[in-house]
């Protein structure tokens, strides 16, 4: 039973070999990887270190779902004023909740009538006539899910192309749940120039101020079909801006930060149908002021002294050279479909992260020490055995974590050094057992298939429940604990296999070598 | 000279069962203690789960922390802790706890404090918790422990009898609650690093009781006539000389861990070497009592494993 079949031998060094092989990019220097003829590079790559060896941030952002609802309540409730206005169809007590839309038609006899021009107004909405002549526009749950899908891929598809214009290295965008989205940024350690743009929706209307706004404007006093819109950052003003949108800022195709007499400007460009609707309303408007409003606020609000035609156009709104060329990519890159809300954010500046990285390695190292050298004064030449196997589990180990493209975490490094410690457990397990059966006067060798067979079920049962752990904080884990969880978890993979595997075909060799009549221990 | 395992005694004799009713009250204080120490003054919780604002930075020179402290303080942000730590008193961690008003109101905390330390400081860690996440988190580590706990139960219960399964849970949920115990008596902070921890040790304990009840199961069918307290103590005996060695390699690894894994693996490392020892303590003495206390039988094994006991005897070659 303890005799190794040359295959067995075989496929035993195949597998360390190819351990080595998979664990080797981990040493060697980034010249050598990028040497590597390109189908060798897929496989062949160190292992990823987590944000918290190599330095940068990580955000947890969620999508304000419930105000994508509240807009699309305010829209529908804006189309039922429209279409029951045009056909003169009375009504009062217009209002939306989270519940729907609701209106109560003044005259019972045109509740049909309203319900059914509605109801082409909103296809997709669900219509219900409720007592007292009152209408409850509803969205279908099928509906409001497919819209928040497609506000969280939307946002997702937002962040990637603002964080990829920032241009920081191999950032990481992941949707996770339902409405939250993870941001990864390796080497960015004070993220907020990111955060602040990843924080703006971006939302850029033109708009024409009101002519006729009052001196004095407040809520009460507006011209119908005006609004208060405050002015920017730097601007104390308050703007009576006209409701209606002339031109949206979804037509714009390209915006660029340029200078204008030396000030910081950006230059935007509108696509054909965006051009030829902003061109209409700068004619029409001449001499009057436009209003920009990004998210609410009145950016600039520039006299038209002509028509403006060619599609494009500047915004000068007192930038700094960095504000301008933010705006300009907050443009290109479109704007969010809802706000986002910053639920976690960890960061760890570069120097961190090096002193992590040299104190995991000095304790790695030591722990090894004191194993190895343990090992070897109980044991003498089992001991080495041991020891080899455990070398083999760490390059296992190592190459397992290289193949996966698992990521290497501070507490990760904890668990190699733990897993150090562990992985003998099995060689001890074994070595016991031929100790206790060579005492009991058995021969060497019945001793040692012994050692082997009796301790092989008890090995694997008490690593399948230490995986059971592992698993869970795999699963439940996040960040630097989930990177934990994976290097013990692999880590108990390539013990077994060491310690079971390697170890009986050394032992076997020795046991071969010679005229062995004696355990060593 | 000889291996040292070779000064080992043949056989140990050590009478562990008897020992019981001691080891039954210092459980029991142990876990009392823990559970009072956990109903008046809780967890320490870390910015994990408590939420709140984290910052290490570091000064080109010692932090003078008086001035620090009450500028600190005039923010406006609630509690404010603020300690130095290693390098000569540069390195400071500042801690503001949660703030009202959800998680805007956590960013627009760690832009003031940023704002105090804008002058020379090297940030080194922000991290920001908001009120959600920090919510999440204790329930999916909860979650995580009590889950463990049972998936092991059930696999000993399928690999074993109902009995070691309850004795490999009830020496489980001994070992968590008197290592979070630790956490709360000596209020050290606990965060998720810490959950870890706990899972960690959970890991090693079973790993402990599940060679210990393997050579049990193997010795009730080698030895019919010995009462279950001598056959326990039989096989702890047997099985002691590896558990001495299987904590000496762990402790050593988690020793290397205490004293130069770096500040930040510091409770997660002295956490793991209570464990070391709190895992093998409870095998023996609430494990393995446990089987005595629900009448394991003989006949209540029904698992066979092959081929432990009649090992085939080989001639030895050569000689």
């Amino acid at each position: 039973m303890l005799q190794y079949s040359a295959q067995k031998v075989g496929l035993v060094l195949a597998i360390v070999l190819m351990g080595i092989v998979f664990a080797a990019p981990n040493i060697a220097t980034k010249e050598t990887l990028d040497n590597l003829p390109a189908w060798a590079k897929g496989w062949l790559k160190p292992m990823q270190l987590g944000l918290d060896l190599q330095g940068g941030s990580y955000l947890l952002l969620e999508v304000d779902l419930a105000a994508v609802n509240k807009e699309q309540i305010s829209n529908m409730e804006e189309t039922v004023r429209a279409t029951l206005r045009e056909p003169r169809i009375g009504f009062r007590n217009l209002r939306g909740s989270d519940e729907g839309v609701f209106v109560t038609i003044t005259d019972a006899a045109q509740v049909q009538q309203a319900r059914q021009a509605i109801a082409k107004a909103l296809p997709d909405m669900a219509l219900s006539v409720e007592e007292e002549n009152r209408i409850r526009v509803q969205i279908p749950d099928k509906i409001k899910k497919d819209r928040e899908l497609a506000a969280l891929s939307q946002s997702i598809e937002i962040v990637r192309r603002r964080v990829d214009e920032f241009g920081t290295s191999e950032p990481s965008i992941q949707r996770q749940g339902a409405d939250r989205i993870i941001v990864e940024l390796p080497g960015v350690d004070d993220p907020e120039r990111i955060k602040a743009l990843i924080g703006q929706t971006a939302k850029l209307n033109f708009h024409m101020l009101e002519p006729n706004a009052p001196a004095v404007a407040d809520a009460r006093n507006l011209p119908p079909g005006a609004m208060l819109v405050p002015g920017g950052k730097d601007d104390p003003q308050t703007y009576v801006v006209r409701r209606r949108v002339e031109v949206s800022g979804e037509r714009l195709v390209d915006a660029q930060a340029t200078f204008q007499d030396g000030q910081p400007v950006v230059n935007f460009r509108f696509d054909t149908a965006g051009g030829r609707r902003f061109g209409q309303a700068t004619a029409a408007n001449v001499g009057q002021r436009l209003a920009i409003v990004l998210d609410n606020q009145v950016i600039s609000a520039p006299v038209i002294r002509s028509p403006i035609t060619g599609g494009s156009g500047i915004i000068e709104g007192g930038f700094t050279v960095q504000g301008a060329q933010d705006l300009a990519l907050l443009l290109r890159a479109g704007a969010l479909p809802a706000p986002l809300i910053i639920l976690e954010e960890r960061s760890v500046g570069p120097g961190l992260g090096a002193d992590s990285i040299e104190a995991g390695e000095a304790a790695t190292v030591l722990g090894s020490i004191l194993v190895v050298g343990f090992m070897i004064a109980a044991y003498f030449t089992f001991g080495v055995f041991a020891v080899l196997a455990l070398v083999a589990n760490v390059v296992l180990l190592f190459a397992a974590m290289s193949l996966i493209g698992a990521t290497l975490t501070l507490p990760g490094i904890a668990g190699i050094v733990l897993t150090l410690g562990m992985s003998v457990d099995g060689n001890v397990l074994i070595y016991e057992r031929m100790r206790e059966e060579f005492q009991n006067g058995r021969t060497l060798l019945s001793s040692l298939t012994s050692g082997f067979q009796a301790s092989f079920l008890t090995i694997l049962d008490s690593n399948i429940t230490q995986f059971i752990a592992g698993a869970l904080l795999f699963f439940l884990g996040t960040g630097p604990v989930k990177g934990f969880a994976v290097t013990l978890v692999l880590g108990l993979i390539t013990a077994v296999f060491s310690s079971i595997m390697i170890t009986r075909m050394l032992v076997w060799f020795w046991f071969r070598s010679a005229k062995r009549a004696e355990l060593p221990i | 000279m000889k291996p040292l395992m070779s000064y080992l005694p043949k056989d140990f004799s050590y009478d562990f069962i008897r020992a019981r009713s001691i080891a039954f009250l210092f459980s029991a204080t142990l876990i009392i203690g823990s559970i009072v120490s956990l109903a008046t003054q809780g967890l320490n919780f870390g910015i994990d789960f408590a939420g709140g604002v984290l910052l290490e930075a570091r000064a080109p020179a010692p932090v003078d922390l008086a001035p620090l402290r009450e500028k600190l303080n005039n923010l406006g942000v609630g509690d404010v802790s603020i300690t130095t730590f290693g390098n000569e008193g540069r390195d400071v961690m500042i801690r503001v706890q949660q703030q009202e008003g959800g998680e805007t109101a956590q960013t627009a905390a760690l832009k003031k404090v940023q704002g105090v330390l804008a002058d020379g400081f090297e940030m080194r860690r922000t991290e920001v918790v908001g009120p959600k996440v920090g919510s999440e988190l204790v329930i999916n580590g909860a979650l995580a422990i009590a889950l463990a706990l049972l998936g092991i139960a059930i696999y000993v219960w399928f690999r074993f009898e109902w009995q070691f399964a309850l004795g490999a849970l009830l020496s489980l949920t001994h070992d968590v609650i008197s290592i979070i115990g630790i956490f709360s008596i000596f209020q050290i902070q606990f965060d998720l690093t810490s959950v870890a921890a706990v899972l960690t040790i959970a890991g090693a304990s079973v790993n402990d009781t599940v060679v210990v009840y393997d050579r049990v199961r193997e010795m009730l069918r080698k030895y019919k006539r010995l009462s279950l307290p001598d056959l326990l103590n039989l096989s702890l005996n047997k099985v002691l000389s590896r558990t001495l060695m299987t904590n000496v390699t762990m402790g050593l690894g988690v020793l290397a861990l205490v004293f130069i894994g770096g500040p930040t693996l510091q409770n997660f490392s002295l956490a793991l070497l209570w464990g070391v020892f709190i895992g093998s303590y409870s095998t023996v003495y609430i494990a393995l009592p446990i089987l005595v206390y629900f009448e394991l039988r003989r006949e209540d094994l029904t698992i066979t494993q092959p081929g432990v006991t009649q090992a085939p005897e080989y001639e030895r070659t050569g000689g």
